[in-house]
C-alpha cells in the first residue's frame, strides 16, 4: 500500500502543475475556439517567454518586471507572427495552419538554442520560504504559482465576459460572418486573441522556471501536454481546459509514485487517446453537441 | 496532349531518371554515394506519408514510429541470427511496422483533421517513450548496434554488399515500391481514397466503407515505411531511439509539403531539397540550419501548397 502522505502531497504537486498548464492550455484553447488554427508552436512561446523572463530578472532582479517584459514582448511577437504566417492561411484548409505553426516550432526552438545558449536557464524563486507538508519542506512559491495561474485565468474569464473586447471575441468565436457584417473587425480580433494566447503561454513559462529550469527543448512537450488537457476538456472550451489540465496533472502525479516520471507521461498519453474514442468533444462537457 | 502521350512521357522520364540514378554511384566520390541513398530512403519514408497526406487526406504526425519499428525489427533479426540474414531482416522490420499499424490504424482512423494528426503524434511519443526507457530489450538510449548482412539466397551465393551494389539494393527496392504505390493509387482502391480526401461524407453515402478504406491505408502506409526503416537498418548498423521520435515524423511532413503532396515523387524530390539544403546550410552554421530550413517550409505552406512538383507542373502546363 501507498503511504496517505506520499498521496497528499502528490494531489498538492498536481494541483500546482495543473494550474501552470491550465494556463498554458487556456492560451491555446482560446485560439483554436477562434481562429480554428491548432498551434503547433504554443510550447515555444512558453519557452521563449521562460528565456525572457529569466534573462530580464537577471538584470532587473525583479519577477514582476520579468513577468510583465515576458508576456508584453511574446505578445507584440505573436502579432507579428499571427500577421505573416496565419493570416494568409484564414480560409485555407485547418491542417495548413498545424504545418505552418509546425515550421514556427522549429525555427523558434533553434533560435532560442542560438539566441540563449544550450544551457539550461532558471529564475530564483521570488517567494522565499517553505512550509511543513508531512515529511517534506515545500516550497510556497509553488502555491504562489498556482494562484497566480489562477488569477490570470481569472482576469481573462471577467475580460472575455464584461470586457467590450471580450464581447467582440466571443462573437467572433459564435459567428464569424455575422460578427464582421455587425462591424467587428474581425481579421483584428483574430491577432488580439493569438497576442493573448501567446501572452499567456508566455507567462507561463516564466511562472514554471523557478520550479524548473528553462530549456530549448522543452516547448514540444508543453504543447503535447497543452493539446492533451485542450482535447481532454474540450476544444475551445475554457473551463473544460481548467479541469482537464487539473485531471491530467494529478492522473501523472499519482501514475509517477508507480512508475517513473517519463512512463507517468503514457497514462496521460491513454486518457487523451480514451477521451478521443469515446468522448470526442471532451470529458468536461455538459451537454455533447451532436 | 493525349493521356497516351502523356503515359508515353512519364516512362520515359521515368526510365531516364532510374538510369540516372543507377550509374550515379559510378561517378560519385563515396561521400555523396551514401547521400544519395540516404536520400532514396527518406524519400521512400516520405512517399509512404504520402499515401496519407496526399491521397486519403489525413496528415500523419507519427510516421516515426513504423520508420522506427522497421529499424527495430531489422536489427533484432539481424542480432537473433548468424550469419545475418537480409531476407529476415527486412521481413521482420516489416512485421514489426504492421504490427504497430494495426495498432495506430485502429484507433487513429475513427478520428479526423487534426485529431488524426495528434493521436498519431502521441501513439508515436508513446512507442519512443516505450523504446527509451525498455533498455533490456531496445539498448534505450545508447541503441543497437549490428553488422551488415551479406546479399544472399541459401544454398545458391552471396555476396558482401559494396557501397555501389546497396546503392543498387535500395535503388531496386524503392523502384519496385514506387510502381507499385502508383499502381495502388490509380487502381480502384485509390480511387475511393482520394475520394474520401474530397469529401468523405459522400463517399460514405454512395456505400463506401470508409473507416475500412482507412485503415487499409494506413497499414499500407505504415509498411511501406517499415521498408524504409529496414533498409537504414541495412544501411547504417545501428538502431537509436532518435529515429522514433516525433522529429524524424516531422521531417517527413516537411519533404512532402515542399516536394508536393499526392505525386508520390514530390516526397523525394522534397527529400532530396531538404536533405541537400541542410548539408549544405549546416557546413556554414551547423545547428542552427533548421531555422532558414523553417522558413522555407513556412513559406512553401504559404505561398506553394503544391509544393516543387506542383509548382514545376503548373510552369510546364502554361
Amino acid at each position: 500500500m501507498l503511504p496517505f502522505d506520499q498521496i497528499l502531497v502528490q494531489t498538492v504537486n498536481g494541483l500546482v502543475n495543473g494550474m501552470v498548464l491550465a494556463l498554458v492550455a487556456s492560451g491555446l484553447t482560446l485560439i483554436f475556439g477562434i481562429m480554428d488554427v491548432v498551434n503547433f508552436a504554443h510550447g515555444d512561446l512558453v519557452m521563449l517567454g521562460g528565456f525572457v523572463g529569466a534573462v530580464t530578472v537577471a538584470s532587473t532582479g525583479s519577477f514582476t518586471v520579468g513577468l510583465l517584459v515576458a508576456a508584453l514582448s511574446i505578445a507584440i511577437f505573436g502579432v507579428l507572427l499571427q500577421i505573416t504566417t496565419l493570416r494568409p492561411l484564414i480560409g485555407r484548409d485547418p491542417l495548413t495552419t498545424i504545418l505552418a505553426t509546425f515550421g514556427v516550432s522549429l525555427v523558434l526552438q533553434k533560435y532560442a538554442l542560438w539566441q540563449f545558449g544550450p544551457s539550461a536557464m532558471g529564475i530564483p524563486q521570488p517567494i522565499p520560504g517553505q512550509f511543513n507538508l508531512f515529511y517534506l519542506q515545500y516550497p510556497w512559491y509553488r502555491v504562489g504559482a498556482a494562484m497566480m495561474a489562477g488569477a490570470i485565468i481569472g482576469a481573462l474569464y471577467l475580460f472575455l465576459k464584461y470586457g467590450k473586447y471580450g464581447l467582440w471575441i466571443r462573437a467572433t468565436t459564435q459567428d464569424r460572418v455575422m460578427a464582421s457584417a455587425m462591424g467587428i473587425p474581425v481579421p483584428w480580433v483574430h491577432t488580439g486573441v493569438f497576442a493573448i494566447g501567446a501572452a499567456m503561454a508566455a507567462a507561463s513559462g516564466v511562472l514554471f522556471a523557478p520550479l524548473a529550469a528553462v530549456t530549448q527543448t522543452m516547448g514540444s512537450d508543453f504543447t503535447l501536454r497543452a493539446f492533451i488537457v485542450v482535447v481532454v476538456g474540450g476544444m475551445g472550451n475554457l473551463g473544460g481546459s481548467i479541469l482537464a489540465a487539473i485531471f491530467i496533472s494529478l492522473l501523472e502525479a499519482y501514475a509517477s509514485l508507480v512508475v517513473s516520471p517519463s512512463q507517468a507521461v503514457i497514462v496521460s498519453f491513454v486518457a487523451l487517446i480514451l477521451t478521443m474514442l469515446f468522448r470526442p468533444t471532451g470529458l468536461f462537457v455538459s451537454t455533447p453537441t451532436r | 496532349m493525349s493521356a497516351r502521350s502523356s503515359a508515353r512521357g512519364f516512362w520515359i522520364c521515368f526510365t531516364v531518371v532510374v538510369l540516372l540514378l543507377a550509374v550515379a554511384p559510378l561517378f560519385l566520390p563515396e561521400f555523396w554515394r551514401r547521400f544519395l541513398t540516404e536520400i532514396l530512403i527518406w524519400g521512400l519514408l516520405a512517399m509512404s506519408s504520402d499515401i496519407l497526406i496526399g491521397y486519403t487526406g489525413m496528415i500523419s504526425f507519427g510516421h516515426s514510429v513504423f520508420f522506427g519499428l522497421g529499424i527495430y525489427g531489422a536489427a533484432t533479426a539481424l542480432l537473433a541470427v548468424s550469419p545475418p540474414n537480409l531476407w529476415l531482416a527486412i521481413l521482420l522490420g516489416l512485421l514489426g511496422a504492421a504490427g504497430v499499424a494495426v495498432f495506430v490504424a485502429y484507433f487513429a482512423t475513427r478520428l479526423r483533421d487534426i485529431y488524426f494528426a495528434i493521436s498519431t503524434l502521441v501513439f508515436s511519443q508513446i512507442f519512443y517513450v516505450i523504446i527509451f526507457t525498455w533498455t533490456a530489450v531496445t539498448g534505450g538510449e545508447n541503441g543497437l548496434y549490428f553488422s551488415q548482412p551479406p546479399f544472399a539466397i541459401p544454398g545458391l551465393f552471396s555476396f558482401r554488399f559494396s557501397p555501389q551494389s546497396l546503392h543498387w539494393f535500395v535503388l531496386a527496392v524503392v523502384v519496385i515500391s514506387y510502381l507499385l504505390v502508383r499502381r495502388i493509387t490509380q487502381s480502384p482502391f485509390g480511387m475511393v481514397l482520394q475520394s474520401i480526401r474530397e469529401n468523405e461524407p459522400r463517399t460514405r453515402a454512395i456505400g463506401y466503407h470508409v473507416e475500412r478504406y482507412k485503415i487499409v491505408s494506413v497499414m499500407l502506409s505504415g509498411l511501406f515505411a517499415g521498408l524504409a526503416g529496414a533498409l537504414y537498418a541495412i544501411q547504417n548498423k545501428f538502431a537509436a531511439p532518435d529515429f522514433v521520435f516525433s522529429l524524424v515524423s516531422g521531417e517527413v511532413v516537411i519533404y512532402n509539403v515542399i516536394g508536393g503532396v499526392g505525386t508520390l515523387v514530390g516526397p523525394f524530390v522534397g527529400a532530396a531539397f531538404f536533405l541537400l539544403l541542410r548539408e549544405g546550410l549546416s557546413r556554414f552554421w551547423s545547428e542552427y540550419y533548421l531555422i532558414p530550413l523553417g522558413i522555407i517550409f513556412i513559406a512553401a505552406v504559404i505561398f506553394m501548397p503544391q509544393g516543387i512538383m506542383g509548382f514545376m507542373k503548373r510552369q510546364l502546363n502554361q
